[in-house]
């Protein structure tokens, strides 16, 4: 007799809940040593429920399906020379961009997800954690070996692991991840398995992804949908922990809300470079940045938080302002890279006329006014032969580590500054989400990694920005960096297409 | 609590101190109203070094390729230090008037709304 | 009420599911983007194991859904007959 087939409930508590065991010669709390530090209180573990009841087992067997297809579409893409068929040989930028900036910390999330996946007292949630971790480290894998297809041909691939912790711009994902991987298991969980996964996730991995596909790089939106796929479970993971957490005790609550402002913030900063991918470096454009994250954000994270909000949740802090940096991050951003374009290990341009009438009218209240002018002046010098590369190097953020770029959002042509005094030492930040971040936790931040200051105490190599470029970063010189107007990439690309 | 820390007491080490610095210290300037430099600029400089080197050497570097810079009427320029306005003696050395490891210097020039009138 | 949403890869697998989804839910929104289709519902929406194989011809477990899902919003609840996604308000 053929043994009856389990049902998923019956699976899910036979290969979770049952893989535990009991404490009978062991201190429990020696056992599980970070549980209790950050305040969080659990009274009941066995209440936490993966809705997905996904257990090892299928997690193997959907995995390796989504592998095949995967691999059979980097195989396609390749046998095909799908390099040529991109809109555009300045798409490929934010490849690169994507493959320094974004697929280490696909390695750190790994990192994270498998220490934190010890610490649990709860079996569901070490499952759970076990998971996530072997996705990240699937999504790390993958995105190197799509892109590797990139490095046959195009400049800026070669050394994104050596550039990871060094590179000035690289060090805010970096820090990002350091920052979450450095605090608590809860606090870990609250950062990235809901404040970036729930929301943050999907703008990079959905709409970038299909625009993406708009731009012919099928190789990029197969990992990235792929990717993606897991990150939907993640997201619900995320959630679940979060319901969870509130329901476990009234205690929780207001720890929970910190860290959600805590993360949304870091998050939204942090996104400020998925904006200049969406609206600068995509030739093809299917949506603007405003609006995926109009989808994305406002409407998908406003259902979150109007759900949320029987538990005392409510909205991120500064979610008003975040309303109104929509219309400006991605431009203030892009034009940063545009004028340290020297030091970029991509290549950066000046918008098309077509690309800035399309910015006017998806930005109908903010890109002529104040950024088209921007634009206009980067032209006029460079008609003069007088590229704009900015000579000096910029004041950082010591929370998210961005240049202060940012501006006042009731005076936008104004920087923001904010900063605070502490133990007698002056820090600067680009918002007051970030100096709220650092009073927090001023002796977290006080460590800060700014590569701006590393290269000022002789940390990096030098002395000139030429040698901390070339051999500390191992940007190649000329090939990596500057203008796409010249470039290598630009010149074999003319070749390929047999245009002069 | 300055932190949340699993071990009881823990304190960061302050990366940035002016020690580390090899005699220099960091003194920020930005022009407010002025984006074609996205940033305020960040500058290692001698406590010792006047104000007049800070400005018309250090500062210049930065700020010349603005078509504006050599517009400057410094008679008429108002300062911030801090946050605070300020008037900078110019053959006085930086530590001496107040401008200090990660001091922020903002300067605005009304007259000059940058260019296209648009505050780059 | 908030809007759930389900996005999938526009394959031939997928087609099917939107179809199925189309006819246990009539009054989603579906969305074509370039290499995904994207559906929205308000408050609630279900996919069906029951109508996505009548659609496909072929047995199909809950859990396959994931080969062809890019993301989603919403609680989600599954069982071996039914994946849901709800906002309580």
């Amino acid at each position: 007799m053929a043994a009856k087939k389990l049902s998923l409930k019956d699976k899910y508590s036979l290969l979770t809940r049952d893989l535990d065991w009991e404490f009978s010669y062991q201190d429990r709390k020696a056992a599980f040593p970070f549980e209790e530090f950050e305040g969080i209180k659990i009274t009941d573990w066995s209440k936490w429920e993966d809705p997905f009841r996904l257990t090892m087992d299928a997690y193997w067997k959907y995995q390796s399906e989504k592998e095949k297809k995967l691999y059979a579409i980097f195989d396609a893409f390749a046998q095909n020379n799908g390099q040529l068929n991109v809109s555009d040989p300045r798409y490929v930028n934010a490849i690169k961009l994507f493959l320094t900036g974004i697929s280490p910390q696909e390695y750190q999330a790994h990192q994270g997800f498998a220490h934190i996946g010890r610490q649990y007292g709860g079996v569901g949630a070490r499952v759970a954690c076990q998971m996530q971790s072997l996705d990240e480290l699937r999504h790390v894998q993958t995105q190197v070996h799509a892109m590797s297809h990139y490095n046959k041909f195009f400049d800026g691939f070669q050394n994104w692991s050596h550039m990871q912790d060094r590179v000035w711009y690289l060090s805010v994902p970096t820090s990002f991840f350091h920052d979450a991987r450095s605090a608590g298991p809860f606090e870990f969980l609250v950062a990235i398995g809901f404040s970036f996964e729930y929301v943050l996730t999907n703008l990079l991995f959905v709409p970038f992804m299909s625009g993406a596909a708009y731009n012919g790089d099928m190789a990029t939106v197969t990992f990235g949908f792929s990717a993606q796929s897991d990150e939907a479970r993640h997201m619900t993971l995320g959630l679940e922990v979060i319901k969870f957490l509130l329901e476990q005790h009234e205690d929780n609550v207001p720890i929970v809300q910190k860290w959600i402002d805590k993360w949304f913030w870091r998050g939204t900063r942090l996104l400020s470079l998925v904006g200049m991918m969406m609206d600068y470096m995509l030739p093809n454009k299917v949506m603007s940045w405003k609006e995926a994250w109009e989808v994305y954000f406002e409407e998908a994270g406003g259902a979150l938080f109007k759900d949320l909000a029987r538990y005392g949740i409510t909205m991120p802090k500064y979610a008003e302002l975040i309303d109104k940096e929509k219309e400006h991050v991605s431009h203030q951003t892009w034009w940063t890279f545009y004028t340290h374009g020297h030091a970029a290990g991509f290549h950066t341009w000046i918008p098309t006329d077509e690309e800035m009438d399309w910015l006017s009218e998806k930005y109908p209240d903010t890109f002529d006014k104040y950024y088209r002018p921007r634009w206009e002046l980067a032209r006029k010098l460079e008609a003069e032969g007088k590229r704009f590369y900015t000579k000096a190097l910029p004041q950082l953020c010591t929370t998210c580590q961005i240049p202060m770029l940012f501006t006042e959002m009731s005076d936008p042509t104004q920087i923001s500054y904010r900063d605070t005094v502490y133990k007698g030492e002056r820090y600067h930040f680009c918002s007051d989400g970030c100096c709220d971040i650092f009073k927090d936790e001023p002796e977290k931040f006080v460590q800060s990694w700014l590569p701006v200051h590393q290269i000022f105490q002789g940390n990096c190599g030098g002395p000139g920005v030429e040698q901390v470029l070339g051999e500390y970063y191992k940007m190649n010189l000329g090939a990596d960096n500057l203008d796409i107007k010249g470039s290598p990439d630009e010149k074999r690309w003319k070749q390929w297409k047999g245009v002069a | 609590m300055p932190v949340h820390a699993y071990t009881p007491n823990y304190t960061g080490v302050v990366r940035d101190r002016v020690e580390n610095f090899h005699g220099n210290q960091i003194v920020y300037a930005g022009w407010d109203h002025h984006l074609m430099f996205c940033a305020a600029f960040a500058f290692p400089v001698p406590p010792t070094m006047t104000f007049r080197q800070l400005r018309d050497e250090v500062m210049a570097e930065g700020f010349e390729p603005h078509p504006e810079w050599p517009q400057i009427d410094w008679a008429h320029t108002t300062w911030l230090l801090n946050g605070e306005s300020f008037v900078p003696q110019l053959d006085v050395a930086l530590i001496d008037q107040g401008i200090d490891h990660k001091s922020l210097l903002r300067f605005q020039t009304p007259d000059l709304k940058g260019f296209q009138d648009a505050g780059v | 009420m908030s809007k759930v949403y389900i996005a999938l890869q526009d394959n031939d697998v997928s087609r099917y599911i939107v179809e199925a989804i189309e006819e246990d839910n009539p009054e989603v929104t579906v969305i074509h983007n370039p290499a995904m289709i994207r559906i929205e519902a308000e408050g609630h929406l279900v996919v069906k194991r029951e109508t996505v194989e009548e659609k496909l011809g072929r047995d199909w477990e809950v859990p396959e859904l994931h080969l062809n899902l890019i993301t989603l919003g919403g609680n989600v609840d599954e069982d071996d007959d039914q994946l849901s996604l709800t906002w309580n308000v």
